[in-house]
């Protein structure tokens, strides 16, 4: 296999976003994954997301850690500088990332191996830091990668393709994600491409710490029945509890859904994200309820969907660290090196 | 009963007492109140892996010849700890003293007879002044100092003056130390022969020199070496690395505005700090993180990537003995190899020896040079010989002139003006390609980071001749470091010799010593600090020079020695190995012994059995 340069054509009819720049300068090489895997989806919905909210590119950095959903990377935002990192240390390496240079917007990518099997340490600490990133799951319940074995998001009871049942409790990375304090959940599945699309575009308009699980199917080694993360299964059980539209500061707001079940949330930057229920007794600015609902309908075999939890006033780890507003990686000699003088004052302060 | 030993300005005063007791702080300024006399003295922390109520040790030679390493051996007991009585009186020298608390009295079998006993009560007098149960004890530390003031003749106005520096802003405190201080030395002159045989006399042999900790010198060193990250989990014994680091940040790197010029993370583990130091170094700032054996084999995969994808990293192993949790407190140098190979897969990294703590800020800021000119790993191997004790070194000094060596990052004019970039293409011939930082250009010069193969051009592949071809350049690469890790220190002998002695890092200083023990002894060693790996062309030679050379370390395989024979392509048999490696700091009696004993004679045979 060896990396498949996309052809650059340009349709004169495509339509260009503020930046000038057409849905194509958003995408990446060619995929290689199987025709129909949930993670093309996905890739879809971010160069989507990012074209649609006119983000330049190349002040985008990708991170992910190993796996099939950690390769997607290379297949959207080509421009983009990317960190394919090692297995399940994606979290660690974007923490850094962040930390040199807090101008850049970091996307971080990992499979539900990655993230809830040998990353989970990681993953854990880089969301109760409040590192600013958008970080998305990649959810099919196995590891694809490796050729199927059973991840920690694999439901007790589910079958795998060849017919064996999982025995252990699963992980659910959304509640763990709403209890480490992360301040903008949500999940979503890669065939809802019109609640997928918004998601994202919502997460990364948040400054902090945004987690999105995606169901992404697996259609090599999880799409069968007897499965809670096939197809089949997701789109049965989808019970979404609101859909969001995210408009940019400039875009007016129309009234156009039955008032009161329509919400507007103010980002840190000024965006708007509008909040369309379906849900009427779901709040997402409250923590605790969301965490309870989740436990209540995912006891009821329901997979809930949406915009879980988010926070309209949240910190992330520079504020925690007080660092300064220009980018570490910037800083030179004069604002570093402290220089000879005061080097001969500590010297004689240590005699 | 022998000749009570009698030496001014050279000998071993060594301390007992219990952890916590709150001891630290007046055996320091007894240390101190030495080298204030201008006479040269070096302490060293004995300390189990324990925090309170287990035994400590505090050793000071005191040196007027200025021979900083360990000597061996106890002139002097100050015996504070009923425990570890037995074998704390059995080592000392016979002729030696014995200073103990004679407030309870002890069984005469409790003693030896051939050293002098010194019993100062001084439980007793302390139980009359204070009735404060902490102050007792606090104040108990002070009076012993005042006592050794006056055995041993120390200058009782620096040792006041250095507790008035101490509690500077703590103005309270001052005049009780002072009172506690004076207590001891009273009674002591009043009721005991002052001074002893062994004693001190003001000097001028400690010259401009400071006194400081390796650990402290190395995070001075990430200071003025740019560093503006460092991820870390607590370890010892580099965890002070990691936290003089965050206090001289808050010294020199906060901002007018109150702002921090740095980010400092305690991470979950050393995976996650070595991941954030790789991150942060992709993204162009400088990033370190110290820790020490067990974080090293944590981190094996991550180094493995950043050797691989080519990305600037420090990582500060203040190493301890191994394996395993090993002896947590205690000194080895034992991961040369585990840090020159780390990571599976061939790899190669670059290594630096600091010898005190003046290398230690020297190379501290170097190795940063290093990692982004030569966009690779970067170990700065301490050891807790040299990391977590105070030493006396020259002071520490910064070219006005000197400026980042940020190494090869293509820029957004560059890339502008259509220069050709190839993330791993070999443009000068030296094996260090350029890269780019994120966010750099809209259209150009991304490129895809990754730890799977890959062509000149960042792009995956597995096409064999473009591993291979990924793989030669990366020994090209190394074959430049070589020229640029700091060359070695030669000291020739006084006549011409075949044979040679290499040495590194917390050795030399027991180094030297034995040199110059084995120079009076009439045998001639030439020598050679090295301080660097991969290793230049000048070790090798001197290698190939001389007929044999002993390789002296601090671990149980001779590991730098077998580095040697291995990246060197040197003949086994003519290096000798000399190992010390019981935890305890190598001493000059030990390598005078073990190289004497095989030069004694005309006809030397070269010895192959390993002396340890
Ligand atoms: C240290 C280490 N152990 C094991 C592997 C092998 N491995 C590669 S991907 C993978 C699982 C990936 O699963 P997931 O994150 O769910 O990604 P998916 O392929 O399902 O998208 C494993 C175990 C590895 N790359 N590194
Ligand atoms: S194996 Fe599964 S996860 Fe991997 S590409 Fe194929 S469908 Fe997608
Ligand atoms: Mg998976």
């Amino acid at each position: 296999m060896t990396y498949l340069a996309k052809p650059k054509l340009r349709h004169p009819e495509l339509p260009v976003n503020k930046l000038g720049y057409t849905r194509r300068d958003y995408e990446g090489s060619v995929s290689t994954l199987c025709a129909g895997c949930g993670h093309d989806s996905i890739s879809a919905a971010i160069i989507q997301a990012c074209f649609e909210l006119d983000l330049p590119p190349h002040r985008i950095a990708k991170l992910s850690g190993i796996g099939c959903s950690s390769k997607t990377p290379t297949y959207f935002l080509g421009h983009s500088h990317g960190f394919n990192s090692v297995h399940g240390r994606m979290p660690s390496v974007l923490t850094g990332a962040n930390l040199a240079n807090r101008d850049l917007l970091y996307l971080g990518v990992s499979g539900d191996g990655d993230s809830a099997s040998i990353g989970l340490g990681q993953f854990a600490h880089c969301i109760r830091r409040g590192v600013n990133m958008v970080y998305i799951v990649e959810n099919n319940g196995v590891y694809g990668l490796t050729k199927g074995q059973f991840s920690a998001t694999a439901d007790r009871g589910s079958k795998s393709k060849r017919g064996a049942v999982n025995s252990d409790s699963s992980i659910d990375l959304v509640s763990m994600a709403l209890q480490l304090g992360a301040t903008f959940v949500g999940r979503s599945f890669s065939g809802d491409k019109a609640q997928l699309v918004p998601l994202i575009k919502g997460a990364i308009l948040h400054k902090g710490a945004a987690f999105m699980d995606v169901i992404s199917p697996c259609v090599a080694f999880n799409n069968h029945l007897g499965s809670t993360k096939s197809f089949d299964y997701v789109r049965e059980h989808n019970e979404a509890v609101n859909r969001l539209d995210v408009m940019t500061p400039r875009a007016e707001i129309t009234a156009d859904y039955a008032p009161g079940a329509l919400e507007t949330v103010i980002q840190h930057d000024g965006s708007a994200v509008r909040l369309r229920k379906i849900a009427a007794d779901y709040d997402p600015h409250n923590r605790i309820a969301a965490m309870t609902y989740l436990q209540e309908r995912a006891s009821a075999g329901e997979v809930v969907t949406g915009l879980l939890y988010v926070d309209s006033d949240p910190s992330d780890l520079h504020d925690s660290l007080n660092t300064v507003g220009e980018p570490l990686n910037v800083l030179g000699e004069a604002e570093l090196c402290p220089g000879p003088a005061a080097l001969e004052k500590l010297n004689a302060s240590l005699r | 009963m022998p000749q009570p030993i009698a030496r001014v300005n050279d000998f071993v005063v060594k301390f007992a007492n219990v952890n916590g007791s709150g001891s630290a702080s007046a055996n320091q300024l007894f240390a101190k109140s030495i080298l204030r006399m201008g006479v040269p003295c070096t302490p060293r922390n004995i300390f189990p892996s324990n925090i309170q109520g287990l035994p400590t040790w505090y050793e000071v030679r005191v040196s007027e010849a200025g021979h900083l390493g360990a000597r061996g051996g106890v002139d002097m007991f100050v015996a504070m700890n009923p425990q570890t009585w037995d074998k704390d009186v059995a080592e000392i020298e016979p002729g030696g003293y014995l200073f103990y608390d004679s407030s309870k009295p002890m069984p005469k079998s409790k003693f030896r007879d051939d050293v002098n006993i010194i019993g100062v009560p001084l439980t007793e007098i302390c139980n009359q002044t204070y009735s404060d149960p902490r102050q007792r004890q606090l104040f108990k530390n002070i009076m012993y100092l005042g006592s050794l003031s006056a055995l041993l003749d120390m200058d009782v106005a620096a040792i006041e003056t250095l507790i008035g520096e101490q509690f500077q802003g703590k103005d309270k405190l001052i005049a009780p130390n002072v009172k506690a201080l004076h207590l001891g030395r009273d009674w002591t002159l009043k009721n005991l022969a002052c001074p002893l045989g062994i004693k001190l006399q003001r000097s001028d042999k400690v010259g401009d020199r400071i006194f400081l900790e390796g650990n402290s010198a190395a995070a001075l060193g990430a200071v003025y070496g740019g560093a503006t990250m460092c991820a870390w989990y607590p370890i010892t014994p580099s965890s002070s690395l990691a936290e003089a680091f965050s206090r001289h940040c808050r010294k020199f790197r906060t901002a007018p505005d109150g702002k921090a010029r740095h980010a400092i993370i305690q991470a979950e583990d050393e995976l996650a700090s070595i991941g954030m130091v790789i991150g942060a170094g992709w993204n162009g700032a400088r990033a370190f993180t110290a820790t020490s054996g067990p974080g090293i084999s944590l981190m094996q995969e991550f180094i493995g990537l950043a050797y691989f994808a080519e990305i600037p990293a420090v990582i500060f192993n203040v190493q301890r003995a191994g394996p395993s949790t090993g002896m947590p407190t205690r000194t080895q140098q034992c991961d040369v190899m585990s840090c020159a190979y780390a990571s599976h897969g061939d790899t190669k990294h670059v290594l630096l020896f600091p010898e005190d703590p003046r290398e230690c800020f020297e190379m501290g800021a170097l190795s940063f040079d290093l990692a982004d000119r030569l966009q690779t790993p970067i170990f700065v191997l301490l050891d807790l010989d040299i990391g977590m004790n105070e030493r006396l070194c020259a002071p520490l000094s910064w070219d006005a002139k000197r400026r980042f060596d940020r190494g090869k990052v293509m820029t957004y004019e560059e890339l502008e003006a259509g220069k050709e970039f190839g993330r791993y293409l070999d443009v000068d011939g030296d094996g260090i390609p350029y890269r780019t930082l994120p966010g750099t250009h809209p259209t150009r010069g991304s490129f895809f980071t990754r730890g799977t193969s890959r062509d000149r051009y960042a792009r995956y592949t597995e096409e064999g001749g473009a591993y291979q071809d990924n793989m030669q350049r990366l020994l090209k690469k190394f074959e430049t470091a070589k020229k640029l890790v700091p060359a070695p220190v030669k000291r020739p002998a006084k006549q011409a010799t075949k044979f040679g002695v290499l040495y590194y890092g917390s050795t030399a200083p027991a180094m030297s010593e034995a040199l110059d023990q084995l120079e009076a002894d009439g045998m001639h060693l030439d020598a050679m600090r090295v301080r660097g790996f991969p290793f230049s062309d000048e070790i090798v030679d001197f290698v190939r020079a001389h007929e044999h050379v002993f390789v002296v370390e601090q671990n149980r395989d001779g590991q730098l020695r077998a580095l040697l024979t291995v990246e060197g392509n040197i003949d086994p048999a003519k290096l000798v190995a000399v190992l010390h490696y019981d935890g305890t700091p190598i001493t000059a009696r030990f390598i005078r012994g073990s190289i004497g004993k095989r030069l004694a004679g005309a006809n030397v045979t070269p010895l192959r059995k390993v002396v340890s």
